[in-house]
């Protein structure tokens, strides 16, 4: 433990936690003068080969409202085989099968190296994956062609006992029956209008008559597997439902000239849901909604089918002009919440041209941890690998997802969870619990998933905490693997509470400026969700004074500028639910330069980089850009790579695609793909990014060698450190 | 019969006239001689008239002494041996029979001619005419006569030869002979077939006729003879008698009191000849005779009858001979001799009357005595003679001899005096009987084309088969007028309380040998149409102007011809091309409409069947489901079309259904079908678009495939509970998506409980019948499907339900919508797949094929004065002239109702114009077009001459059902008595000769009214029995309002086909016998029609053989009563059999499920319900009540 780098690091590698600040300040007045929060980002389900899960259930407190689990901080008494938690420090005895326990024969739980460990759980029988395509059918031939496509395939990546369902729909919504052989059916409702679920249940023929005496209940899990036409295992239905997916047809009604087609988007989801909630409540669960456009009728629609209505812009909302939008994010609000009760999560890949109405349905996999993916067309790569890729595996042939988790903090008294960040649902007030426990419901979750969560410091001034003690947190998770065990992944961390009077300086270096950057932009980007746009900047800027925030400031996050709210919905999706690294990606882009003149070095995000002879990878999380500088351009266009003689050039060439191709293949989504070059209509990615330094305003620049101007009234680096700078004076005067 | 009647035609002129002038009537024959058709009528008053003069006497010397008994003899003698019943008790039964039969072959033919001379001569004398009783009497007796009448007639006049031949022959050897020769005239036997065998065997034929119908003639004469001197010889007929003694028979008639007795043991003796003399000869001959009698009696008696006190008797006598025979004998039981001869023995006849007779002319004298002191009723009679003479006569013109006849028997039977005893010992052949006026009708008029040109005219009955000619007027199977001829004024309407209406068949279908209408194409500027009224072109539109212009026919407004129309005029005023073009010349044809005809200006797409199965355990469990599917595979390919070479253009979608829909996509790129649920029945909707209406031949496979795998699909259903309202709209949607028209097929079993729209509760409740709230269950208990109904029809959606409920399903609910929408309710309760199925499939089939079009408008327009102004039928009316119909099919009917708004001139006569607007099953958007020109009167007695009993009923029935939505049926009853009684009243009061207010008198053309009107009362809606469910009630009066008249008149009067003496080797039927459970004889075999059911009525006795060539087992108690179709056996018995109940399958819209009811059989109970002359267990009166009861309304409206 050399350094806080390498602290941080072996936590992050161990628990999947990073904190803002590493020693936490004793009081409360003392944490609030710290601005940024004592806080950490938490990667629940990091992946961790080294991490054999154990077979049998963790230890808990006996205390009912503390309930934390046996860890390594706990204080254990080998002879009278007794622990106190440290958490509410009730003393436990421990159960029989721990008779055998001695200093040398310890359990895992208490070895510090298993601050984090995976328990199997056996609870019930293991209940199956749910997957519930629902699928719009308004799409063009081609569109559709490859989405049909794509769904066959994913059949083959499903485990065999996976649970699938078929909803199709447009003008109206088709909800498939799959167990049946000869003809094809399918149960039909209009896309106009609102059903309750126990309507949706009865009509799909899910509810036992009345005369079973349990009216209205969804059916057992055994009972509805069995029953359910609607959702058969893979391995049952593969055929059938590859040649029905094989069939599925355009919706057939006609769009007469000037018209969206009509599309039932939000009772399709109703549906989807009510099919869940009715058959498999609190079961892993995931609808994968593929839409071709916006909802255009019935409650959720987001436009109208007029095409001379344009959708709502940041403009119509600002204006307060956006017809549907509010009564649309109510709806999906609505729906969102019930499916996270029950654990079920939504995704979303849309993929048009225009906009599809993700801000108003971006609720359902925020709430619900589903994926957002965004495109242009479902026939193009950026779609069907993304898709192939929500089914990847891990090293042990395991899907990388888990469902139906739920999150619990238990904090020893002297901290108070004062809320979280991330794809979650609150099912538990923080207030709850005397150890400050809270829970949270994550429906999905993937090894990437991270939460922000927030503390308070419980002790006032006057009553601070005791030095050297320390605090700890407990994060207890548990899910559903996707191999159907229930598991419970338990870490518990400490850290050491300090003056910060006295120990300022410890205090400061603690500090993790990339955590804090992170979770200070979740802060921003949470408001921004919920408050006006320039409220949110002025109060970053308040926040940020001392911090160095220049690109979370330009990012889309917070820019709604040249961004369909549609895309600022994605962009915060995403930034909301992924890891520290790639939240700072997305925040600040990275930018490598390849040359001639020596191995590819990453350069800084400023239009001086862009240079004539050099070309560079610029990763957005979102996008990779490779941009070709003039010179390259030249020699590129002149077919020099094909030479024998300039083999050098060719390598030059292909070592940043060799690079973009390995980020290409890890990353989730994939980004958007963009080979270009000087000049070039794409090449406006790279120069939106980059600091503008160089303009068509600070004339000594112009015509330089260095770099190239960018045709901006942003202020730059330069400006904004300026500025910043006379702020700081004048603040602290 | 042509011939003759051609001659008479000829001869009628020159001899009516004289007739006339003789007769009182004379004024009728005048005015029928104006008349195109007067010829006919003419010649038969001529004949009737020169016979008054002349024969007389003469006459009825030769015929009663020998002729008369003769005849009678004979005609009974082949009756008989028909008639089991009458044979069976008695020897003399036989012939009583007979003469029932014969009676009324007899009475249409003596109408027709024989009658009416001897009537004439007999009536000349008499003038006074005889009571009414002999009236009565006479009527029958008549009625048979008349068509001897017309040989007489003609004879007379023209066919003296032939005529004269049959007279001498009938009346003294023939009928000898034909008495011996029973076998021979039962050979020809069907009166019809003397008719045609007629030309064959010209003597026979001549004698068999008189029978029958030509019956008359030979029977006539000697009949009326033998009558005339019956009749007297009650009082003086003993003279006669006894003068006749040979005639003994005739004598027992007459002789009725004492006679009888005599007779009686004559009769045994004589049995088959004898016996049948005096009962047959009095029946079948009596007719003939009878009416001969009568008339003559009337002379007779009233010569005896004024004569002595006897005129009671005679009277009574004289009444009952007539037909009244069994009226009169009520009078004057004992009278009767006579009547007892005929009907003494109430059923059997004289014969067996002979018995009773005794105690009866006991009675009679007495009776008559007081009935007879009444008689001023004899004055009466002369009176009713006279009535029954002009009416006679004027039915003779319009009807030929025999309807004289009838007439005269209405009038008997009032016998009022003796109405209280008359009740009970009225005898029922005495009473008009429909078989009587169906075999004379058929005889009169079957044998030559009707022709439409003559405006004004009655076409044959519908129980006629008869040819068309289309000459201007549209053909009666398109429209029948319940008048030919339409008063003048609204008061005279008002006063004569007869209905105006015409019953419309607008897409009828026509015999192979007639055409369909032409198809008239003038252009893409349309039809041509008159300015104002918007009437299209027709007959009636006058060319002005050099033909320039033309002057509409119904408003007289005068519209340019447009210049693509033009066409010079000839000499007549008439275009040139005038028989070049149907719209000209014709009385029904079609024009192709233009777009401005069609709805929103758009070219019709062609229409689709949508197919809706219930799904739901009844309905899988009890066949249905398999039976419907299996079926339409093959259906399919027998889609409407209009070029038999051609596929249909019409489009087939499916659906299936319990609480929710199962609609299939069935697309021809399919390689399976699929299915699509909607369970959100609230709010129905179409899941699909393409793909749901289908080419058949494009997805023929994918078609097959589902429907071979619905029935496995719902084989385990457990769902019990059913939608109807979501159902039907859903098609409606279906067929909205696919912008057409169309027609729904709905197959369901149960009541819709399940919660959706137009969710239904079970509401049967009994205690409600015959209360004041009666009228709510014939109500659509929610107002959801009337605002469907309507919806339907604005897209031109028909629906036809198939109900297979086990219990009640409220079809008065589920019925609105197909009976708004022009469509049709099948209904077969508990229905089995083994044995209602062929039943089932029949109507499926035929519902499928039939001709239909689509969105159809039908507007009646009519001549300034008249106006349309009530509609019955399944339609829907959005204003008060447009009758809407989704759909039309060739089986619906219209009945509209006219009113006067003005008066109307004799001279023009009333034009109405039915133009129906409609989709073609292609897709072609027409007009179709029938025109119909009455005449107008100014005289109340041209009205009645020219009605249609057949139509009034129709109408009557039509006007009863609905009231009985608002009504208490009791009041509905109530009223339709009233209104009878009225119309009869009316005619008593202004057309008959004045007689005794106690005599009935009957207009020719109306007296099967009251018979009818029974029926119609004593039906299961108006007058329910116990057993009769709710829904059945529902179910015949929504099926009654669009029956056309021959639906609707063998549903009220079934007919009853003595099996058991069929002619195996002739293709003539039997003659039906009449509806009454007397007419049964243990040992006979006999199939009753209703239209809707067929039952075989099997007696104890039936001979062992019979059973044999029909069943397959000689004995009575091995058959099953079970079956459903009969052995197909190798014997030409089995074979015909089997071909009368196909061609009685064949003629009717709907499959009538085959019963074998043996006697004594529980079935038999409700096989007896449909005896519509019988009383009822529900308490409907016996028609022989009724008329009593109806004659004393009229008395009342009199007094």
């Amino acid at each position: 433990m050399a350094t806080y780098q390498d602290f941080i690091q072996q936590n992050e590698d161990r628990d999947g936690v990073r904190c803002s600040w590493n020693l936490w300040p004793s009081s409360r007045l003392e944490a609030t003068r710290l601005v940024v929060p004592v806080s950490c980002l938490f990667t629940p389900l990091k992946e961790r080969p080294d991490l054999p899960p154990v077979q049998y259930e963790p230890v808990l407190c006996s205390r009912a409202s503390c309930k934390a689990v046996l860890n390594p901080l706990c204080q254990v008494d080998f002879r009278a085989k007794i622990w106190a938690c440290n958490f509410c420090f009730q003393r436990n005895p421990f159960p029989p099968s721990y008779a055998g326990i001695s200093e040398v024969n310890q359990p895992a739980e208490l070895m510090p190296q298993f601050s984090t460990i995976e328990y199997i759980v056996q609870r019930g029988p293991p209940t199956p994956l749910v997957f519930l395509y629902v699928v719009d059918t308004c799409l063009e031939e081609e569109d559709l062609q490859a989405l049909r496509e794509s769904l066959q395939m994913s059949l083959s990546l499903l485990p065999p006992n996976a649970l699938v369902g078929l909803i199709t729909f447009g003008r109206m919504i088709q909800v498939h029956e799959l167990s049946c052989e000869g003809i094809a059916k399918s149960y039909v409702f209009r896309g106009t209008k609102e059903l309750t679920p126990k309507q949706i249940q009865e009509m799909l023929g899910l509810m036992k008559p009345a005369a079973s005496g349990q009216q209205g209940r969804p059916l057992a899990p055994q009972d509805a597997a069995t029953s359910c036409r609607f959702l058969q295992p893979v391995h049952k239905v593969d055929m059938n439902l590859t040649d029905l997916l094989g069939e599925l047809q355009r919706d057939p009604w006609p769009v007469p000239q000037g018209k969206r087609p009509l599309r039932s988007t939000g009772i399709a989801l109703s549906i989807a849901v009510g099919l869940l909630e009715g058959t498999f409540p609190n079961t892993g669960a995931r609808v994968m909604l593929f839409m071709g456009g916006p909802p255009t009728q019935g409650p959720g629609m987001v436009v109208g089918d007029e095409l001379k209505t344009p959708i709502r812009s940041w403009h119509d909302i600002q204006k307060d002009n956006a017809r549907h939008m509010k009564k649309a994010i109510k709806y999906y609000e609505a729906l969102a919440n019930r499916a996270a009760v029950n654990g079920h999560s939504i995704d979303i890949y849309a993929f048009a041209l225009d906009q599809t109405g993700l801000l108003e349905m971006k609720c359902l996999s925020n709430l619900t941890g589903g994926h957002i993916v965004m495109g242009d067309s479902f026939n193009t790569s950026l779609f069907k690998q993304t898709f192939q890729r929500v089914f990847s595996k891990d090293y042990n042939g395991e899907f990388h997802m888990a469902f139906g988790g739920v999150l619990e903090v238990k904090t020893s008294r002297e901290l108070k969870v004062a809320g979280a960040i991330g794809p979650c649902v609150c099912t538990a007030r923080p207030e709850l619990g005397v150890g400050g426990t809270c829970q949270w419901k994550i429906c999905s979750l993937s090894p990437s998933t991270t939460l922000a969560l927030y503390f308070e410091v419980v002790n006032q001034h006057n009553s601070p905490i005791p030095q050297g003690g320390r605090g700890a947190i407990q994060f207890v998770t548990q899910y559903q693997h996707s191999n159907t065990q229930r598991r419970i992944r338990v870490t518990t961390i400490a850290r050491n509470w300090a003056d910060a009077q006295s120990q300022i300086q410890h205090i400061e270096s603690s500090f993790d400026q990339e955590a804090a950057a992170v979770l200070m932009a979740r802060l921003g980007v949470f408001r921004a969700e919920s408050e006006e746009g320039p409220d949110v900047l002025r109060w970053l800027d308040r926040q940020l004074i001392r911090l160095f925030m220049f690109h979370l400031r330009r990012s889309p996050f917070l820019q709604v500028f040249n961004n369909s709210p549609d895309e600022s919905s994605y962009y915060r999706h995403h930034f909301l639910c992924q890891d520290l690294t790639q939240s700072l990606i997305m925040i600040q882009p990275i930018l490598y330069s390849y040359s001639f003149f020596g191995p590819p070095e990453p350069v800084l995000l400023d239009s001086s980089s862009i240079l004539p002879d050099r070309i560079l990878l610029m990763d957005t999380f979102f996008q990779l850009v490779i941009y070709h500088g003039e010179t390259i351009a030249q020699w590129r266009k002149a077919g020099y790579q094909d030479m024998p003689e300039y083999e050098n050039f060719k390598q030059l060439l292909q070592a940043p695609l060799d690079d973009a191709q390995e980020i290409l293949q890890t990353r989730f989504p994939m980004p958007r793909y963009i080979d270009t070059e000087h000049g070039g209509s794409q090449a406006r990615f790279l120069l939106s990014k980059v600091n503008p330094s160089q303009t068509h305003n600070n004339l000594y620049a112009w015509g330089q060698e260095a770099g190239a101007p960018i045709l901006t009234d942003d202020v730059s680096l330069q400006v904004f450190m300026d500025h910043l700078k006379k702020l700081a004076v004048s603040s602290s005067a | 019969m042509n011939v003759n009647q051609q001659p008479h035609m000829a001869s009628p002129y020159g001899q009516p006239q004289p007739g006339y002038q003789g007769y009182p009537q004379s004024g009728y024959g005048g005015q029928h001689v104006p008349g195109g058709y007067p010829a006919p009528y003419a010649p038969y008053n001529g004949p009737a008239s020169a016979y008054q003069p002349g024969p007389p006497q003469g006459m009825r010397g030769p015929p009663t002494s020998g002729a008369p008994p003769v005849s009678a003899a004979q005609a009974y003698s082949q009756f008989g041996q028909g008639d089991i019943q009458n044979g069976p008790p008695p020897l003399g039964a036989p012939p009583q029979r007979p003469p029932v039969s014969q009676p009324y072959s007899q009475g249409a033919m003596n109408l027709s001619g024989p009658q009416p001379p001897y009537n004439q001569q007999f009536g000349a004398p008499p003038t006074s005419m005889q009571q009414m009783t002999t009236q009565m009497a006479s009527m029958q007796v008549g009625s048979t006569v008349p068509s001897p009448a017309g040989p007489g007639y003609a004879p007379p006049t023209v066919s003296q030869p032939s005529v004269s031949a049959a007279y001498t022959p009938s009346a003294p050897s023939s009928f000898a002979p034909t008495s011996t020769v029973p076998t021979q005239p039962p050979s020809t036997e069907g009166t019809p077939q003397p008719y045609y065998g007629a030309p064959p065997q010209q003597p026979f034929p001549t004698a068999a006729p008189p029978f029958s119908a030509p019956g008359p003639t030979q029977p006539p004469g000697p009949p009326l003879a033998s009558q005339q001197t019956f009749p007297q010889a009650p009082p003086p007929s003993q003279p006669p008698f006894s003068s006749a003694p040979p005639q003994v028979p005739p004598a027992s008639y007459g002789g009725p009191p004492p006679p009888v007795q005599a007779s009686h043991p004559r009769a045994a003796p004589p049995t088959s000849q004898p016996a049948a003399f005096p009962g047959g000869p009095p029946p079948t001959s009596t007719p003939t005779q009878y009416t001969g009698p009568p008339m003559q009696q009337p002379p007779v008696s009233q010569p005896s009858s004024f004569h002595s006190g006897p005129p009671p008797p005679p009277t009574s006598a004289a009444g009952f001979p007539p037909q009244g025979g069994a009226p009169p004998r009520p009078p004057h039981p004992g009278i009767q001799g006579p009547p007892l001869a005929s009907q003494g023995p109430p059923m059997s006849q004289a014969n067996h009357v002979a018995p009773p007779q005794p105690g009866m002319l006991a009675g009679p004298p007495v009776p008559g005595m007081a009935g007879p002191p009444p008689q001023p009723g004899m004055q009466g009679y002369p009176p009713q003679q006279n009535g029954a003479f002009g009416q006679v006569r004027g039915p003779q013109p319009g009807y030929a001899g025999p309807y004289p006849g009838q007439q005269s028997y209405g009038a008997a039977p009032p016998a009022q005096a003796p109405a209280p005893p008359a009740p009970k010992r009225l005898d029922p052949d005495s009473i008009p009987s429909p078989i009587q006026v169906i075999e004379d009708d058929k005889a009169n008029k079957g044998s030559e084309p009707f022709v439409t040109g003559v405006r004004g005219q009655a076409p044959p009955l519908v129980t006629t088969n008869f040819h068309v000619k289309d000459q201007g007027n549209a053909s009666p199977r398109f429209i029948r007028c319940t008048a030919y001829n339409i008063p003048c004024t609204s008061d005279m309407a008002k006063q004569s309380q007869v209905p105006l209406a015409a019953v419309i068949k607008p897409l009828a279908t026509l015999p192979p040998d007639e055409n369909s209408p032409y198809i008239v194409d003038h252009g893409e500027s349309g039809p041509i149409r008159c300015n104002r009224c918007k009437a299209y072109m027709c007959p009636y539109m006058q060319f002005i102007e050099g033909g320039r212009r033309f002057q509409c026919g119904f408003c007289s407004c005068v519209t340019e011809v447009p210049p693509h129309y033009f066409q010079h005029l000839d000499h007549t005023g008439k275009r040139v091309d005038c028989y070049d073009r149907p719209e000209l010349s014709l009385g029904s044809y079609e024009f192709l409409a233009t777009v401005d005809y069609c709805k929103n200006n758009k070219i019709p797409q062609p229409p689709a069947f949508i197919f809706l199965i219930d799904v739901s355990y009844n309905a899988v469990k009890n066949g249905m489901v398999r039976i419907v599917c299996q079926e339409l595979k093959t259906l399919l390919d027998y889609l409407p079309r209009e070029n038999p070479d051609v596929q249909s253009n019409i489009r087939v979608g499916f659906a299936t259904y319990n609480k929710v829909l199962h609609f299939y996509n069935v697309k021809a790129s399919l390689a399976q079908p699929q299915m699509m649920v909607v369970s959100d029945v609230a709010d129905m909707f179409v899941p699909l678009l393409d793909g749901f209406l289908v080419n058949v031949s494009e997805s023929r496979v994918v078609i097959e495939s589902l429907l071979d795998q619905i029935p496995d699909m719902f084989a385990d259903t457990r769902e019990t509970e059913t939608v109807f309202g979501p159902v039907i709209q859903a098609g409606l949607e279906a067929l909205k998506a696919a912008d057409c028209a169309g027609k729904l097929f709905v197959f369901h079993t149960s009541l819709p409980i399940a919660e959706a729209p137009g969710k239904l509760k079970n509401r049967e409740d009994k205690k409600l019948v015959g209360t004041d709230k009666e009228k709510s269950l014939f109500q659509p208990q929610v107002s959801f499907y009337a605002n469907l109904a309507k919806e339907c029809v604005a897209q031109g959606c028909c629906v036809d339900l198939f109900l297979f409920p086990n219990q009640y399903v409220d079809v008065a609910t589920l019925g609105v919508v197909p009976t708004s929408t022009g469509g049709s309710v099948y209904k077969y309760t508990y229905f089995q797949a083994q044995s209602d199925q062929e039943r089932f499939l029949n109507d499926l089939r035929k519902d499928i094929q039939k001709k239909v079009g689509f969105d159809a408008v039908m507007r009646v327009r009519t001549s300034t004065g008249i106006r349309a102004t009530d509609f019955f039928g399944s339609f829907y009316m959005s204003n008060t002239t447009d009758v809407e119909l989704a759909g039309l099919d060739c089986d619906k009917t219209v009945t509209v109702e006219f009113r006067h708004d003005d008066k109307l001139s004799e001279e023009t006569g009333a034009l109405m114009q039915c133009a129906v607007l409609y989709t073609s099953c292609s897709g072609q958007r027409r007009l179709r077009i029938h025109n119909m020109a009455v005449n107008c009167c100014a005289q109340l007695a041209d009205l009645y001459r020219n009605c249609e009993t057949d139509t009034i009923i129709n109408f009557f029935a039509k006007y009863a059902y609905r009231c009985v939505l608002n009504n208490p049926t009791k009041n509905v009853r109530d009223s339709l008595v009233n209104q009878c009684a009225q119309i009869l009243a009316c005619y008593r009061k202004n057309c008959a000769s004045p007689s005794s207010a106690g005599q009935l008198i009957l207009p020719e053309c109306m007296k099967l009214l009251p018979v009818y009107l029974n029926c119609v009362l004593k039906s299961d809606v108006l007058h329910p029995g116990a057993d009769v469910s709710l829904d059945d009630r529902a179910y015949l009066r929504q099926l009654v309002s669009a029956m056309d008249v021959a639906e609707s008149h063998v549903f009220f009067y079934p007919r009853l086909l003595p099996v058991h003496k069929l002619d195996v080797e002739c293709d003539t039927l039997p003659v039906a016998i009449r509806d009454s459970e007397e007419r049964l004889s243990k040992g006979g075999i006999y199939l009753l029609e209703t239209g809707l059911n067929l039952f075989l009525w099997v007696g104890a006795n039936a001979q062992q053989e019979l059973l044999q060539n029909i069943f397959g087992t000689p004995a009575f108690g091995q058959i099953d009563s079970n079956m459903t179709s009969l052995p197909i056996l190798d014997n030409p018995y089995s074979k015909r059999v089997r071909e009368i109940v196909e061609s009685f399958r064949a003629q009717r819209s709907r499959y009538m499920k085959l019963m074998v009811v043996k006697q004594e059989d529980k079935l038999e109970l409700i096989f007896k319900h449909f005896l519509v002359e019988d009383k009822n267990n529900s308490g409907g009166a016996s028609y022989v009540d009724f008329l009593c009861h109806m004659h004393k309304e009229i008395r009342q409206l009199l007094s």
